[in-house]
């Protein structure tokens, strides 16, 4: 199964009913797979008039009740940024698949780049935190599908599935999981009018007051406090805001943000990736461990909140980080502020940017790295 | 003690605690209201039923926070994308967009024709100024040429949009224009637009005093809504006049009424298609 094809069963399997799409490359197959399945679901496929639409519905059909995703690229994840701030303003669950191509501008299309990890944290105006995860598989285009809903739903907020060309256009074995055996997480809805008015900024993630239900939800994106009621002119107030909505993500990055470790224990050298890289990193570490070079890696399901305490204690007795990324270093600063001291980092983009790193090219760093 | 807020017939509409508004003395948005909610407790449509989807500017203030139902203030140009999102979501309810000629014909001029040509059941109440208000004055799509505005010291150069039209070429099922002076049209278009099912598109042209009125040497409010009173043509009488008899004028009335299926219900009925296609 194609990886485009996984995300969009991993979303009608988290309880997503309203998906709303501008048509755009490398995406495609999200929303192709996605009118199929939903009507027979009893949930609306809309294609909007752009992107900005697209995210636009996505909030509103969450305050209405439904789980709801949008999918895109670079060109349209731009035109989404400013909603994508009002939904984290709002704090309204919704997931935004970014299936990541070569930029700036239209780029080209069908090219695999890392060139949105940045925007994906900062790409909306304002001080904030959000989620995103990175796919490195067709399996997990589904699986981080289904966890991405999860915790939009848990933390009230967007989260991101920042894929990327390759792993979306990808044919490889999905195993699609019984339903039974799924954690499916939904908001939760206040059960009373008390608990409804104290509708936002929580710590702990308020109840959300879905429209419909006389709650009398009052939503805006200018600030507000814990009421919804506007606060335009107070700086106390969006001090306030941008604590709470972000550390009521920051707080909890151990959880959010996993990462994976393979065969660190013992290795002196750690490749460090996420999304397609990853792929080419598993094969380097397989053909290096044949070759007797202690070489591990250490790999990023969750990128933002950077999971800054994992890397530092994966990366505890490292001498050498070889930073895989599919660009000039996006994550790269992160990771060098989070690796022990003592360790030399190295980063390493393929030779030619939107192209899959070469194993034989990243080996060659790996044996120089293990001889230093 | 009972505020003369709390004493008013249409009071328990209003969300508590929200008092005092923050329009400016003689902005056509109080009428608009009042409108409303008058429109409301005529059609008798529970306030639990009613989400009202507010964009930015001055007219999205009218429901928000002000009015006690549910209520989405988004972002600039995008009510009616946000408000296809709640319908679509949920059919039940009765969704209102109050929106302003810079928020629904500028920036967000790509969603009003489209939820036009889509014919979704979304009610958009669009309070024309012909002037960006809060932003201080500055010249939008509906200026009349030679306007001067805070942006256009030398005149306005470009020609207005008639956004009636507009939406009628968009394929509007219902369309009506009436101005702040002609209540009773106000309301009951209003109304109608309520009870009817498809999408709507109600135009109010309302008085700016301080940005606008100022710039046509009007800037007592009374006066403005005399001259909408002066500048009005009813359709009927519209239709016997010249395009150059017109200029300048308030084409008032009910444009376009007609019965088309409504987006959300042929949703519905695919629902049924495809879970019959599916087993």
């Amino acid at each position: 199964m194609q990886g485009n094809e996984a995300c969009a069963l991993g979303a009608v399997a988290a309880g997503c009913r309203f998906f709303a799409f501008y048509p755009i490359t490398p995406a495609g197959e999200i929303a192709e797979k996605m009118s199929q399945l939903l009507p027979k679901a009893r949930g609306v496929y809309i294609q909007m008039e752009d992107e900005i639409a697209a995210i636009g519905s996505v909030i509103g059909a969450s305050w209405a009740g439904l789980k709801a995703m949008t999918a895109t690229s670079g060109p349209g994840f731009s035109l989404m940024q400013e909603n994508i701030g009002y939904a984290v303003m709002t704090e309204t669950p919704c997931v935004i698949v970014d299936v990541q191509r070569a930029g700036p501008s239209t780029g080209i299309v069908s090219a695999p780049m890392q060139g949105d990890v940045v925007q994906a944290r900062h790409g909306s105006h304002g001080e904030y935190a959000i989620i995103a995860l990175a796919p490195s598989s067709a399996q997990d285009m589904l699986s981080m599908t289904i966890r991405a809903f999860n915790l939009s739903e848990q933390y009230r907020t967007p989260v991101i599935v920042l894929a990327d060309e390759t792993v979306a256009h990808m044919r490889e074995e999905v195993v699609i999981p019984e339903e039974e055996s799924l954690r499916i997480v939904s908001r939760k809805i206040p059960s009373s009018q008390e608990e409804a008015a104290r509708a936002f900024l929580s710590p702990s993630v308020a109840p959300m007051p879905v429209f419909g239900r006389g709650f009398s939800a009052h939503v805006t994106g200018s600030s507000h406090d814990e009421y919804g009621k506007r606060e335009a002119s107070a700086p106390e107030a969006i001090d306030k805001i941008v604590r709470t909505i972000s550390e009521k993500i920051e707080s909890h990055t151990a959880e959010i943000s996993e990462t994976e470790e393979v065969l660190l224990d013992d290795a002196r050298v750690a490749l460090v990736a996420y999304g397609s890289c990853v792929r080419t990193a598993e094969y380097v570490v397989k053909r290096a461990r044949e070759k007797g070079i202690h070489v591990g890696l250490l790999r990023l399901k969750g990128l933002w909140p950077f999971p800054s305490r994992a890397v530092s204690e994966a990366l505890a007795s490292i001498r050498q980080v070889i930073v895989l990324e599919n660009n000039l270093g996006q994550l790269l600063p992160e990771i060098e502020r989070a690796a022990p001291a003592g360790t030399e980092t190295t980063f390493l983009p393929p030779e030619t940017i939107a192209t899959l790193h070469r194993p034989d090219y990243v080996l060659q760093h790996v044996v120089e790295a293990a001889n230093k | 003690m009972i505020t003369e807020a709390e004493s008013h017939p249409l009071a328990k509409y209003l969300r508590k605690g929200a008092q005092p508004h923050t329009h400016c003395a003689g902005c056509g948005n109080g009428i608009v209201a009042q409108s409303f909610l008058r429109a409301v407790d005529q059609a008798g449509i529970p306030m639990n039923r009613i989400v009202c989807v507010a964009g930015i500017g001055c007219s999205g203030w009218i429901p928000s926070p002000f009015f006690d139902v549910d209520t989405l203030h988004v972002t600039h140009g995008r009510p009616i994308a946000f408000a296809t999102g709640v319908k679509l979501a949920n059919p039940e309810l009765e969704v209102v967009v109050f929106t302003g000629d810079g928020d629904c014909s500028a920036i967000g001029g790509n969603h009003l024709i489209h939820a036009a040509r889509r014919n979704i059941g979304v009610k958009v109440i669009c309070v024309n100024n012909m002037i960006y208000g809060m932003t201080g004055g500055e010249v939008a799509p509906t200026t009349p040429r030679g306007i001067r505005t805070t942006t256009t010291p030398f005149g306005n150069l470009e020609r207005p949009f008639d956004l009636s039209k507009l939406v009628i070429a968009a394929g509007g099922t219902y369309v009506a224009r009436w101005t702040t002076y002609h209540v009773a049209g106000v309301v009951a278009a209003m109304k109608e637009a309520l009870t009817r099912k498809g999408f709507s598109f109600l135009e109010v042209m309302s008085q700016c005093p301080v940005h606008y009125g100022r710039r046509i040497g009007i800037t007592d409010p009374v006066e403005m809504m005399r001259w909408f009173q002066k500048q009005s043509i009813t359709l009927e009488k519209a239709r016997e006049m010249s395009e150059q008899e017109l200029s300048g004028k308030f084409v008032i009335g009910k444009f376009i009424d007609i019965d088309v299926p409504e987006l959300s219900q042929l949703y519905a009925e695919q629902f049924k298609v495809a879970s019959r296609e599916s087993n």
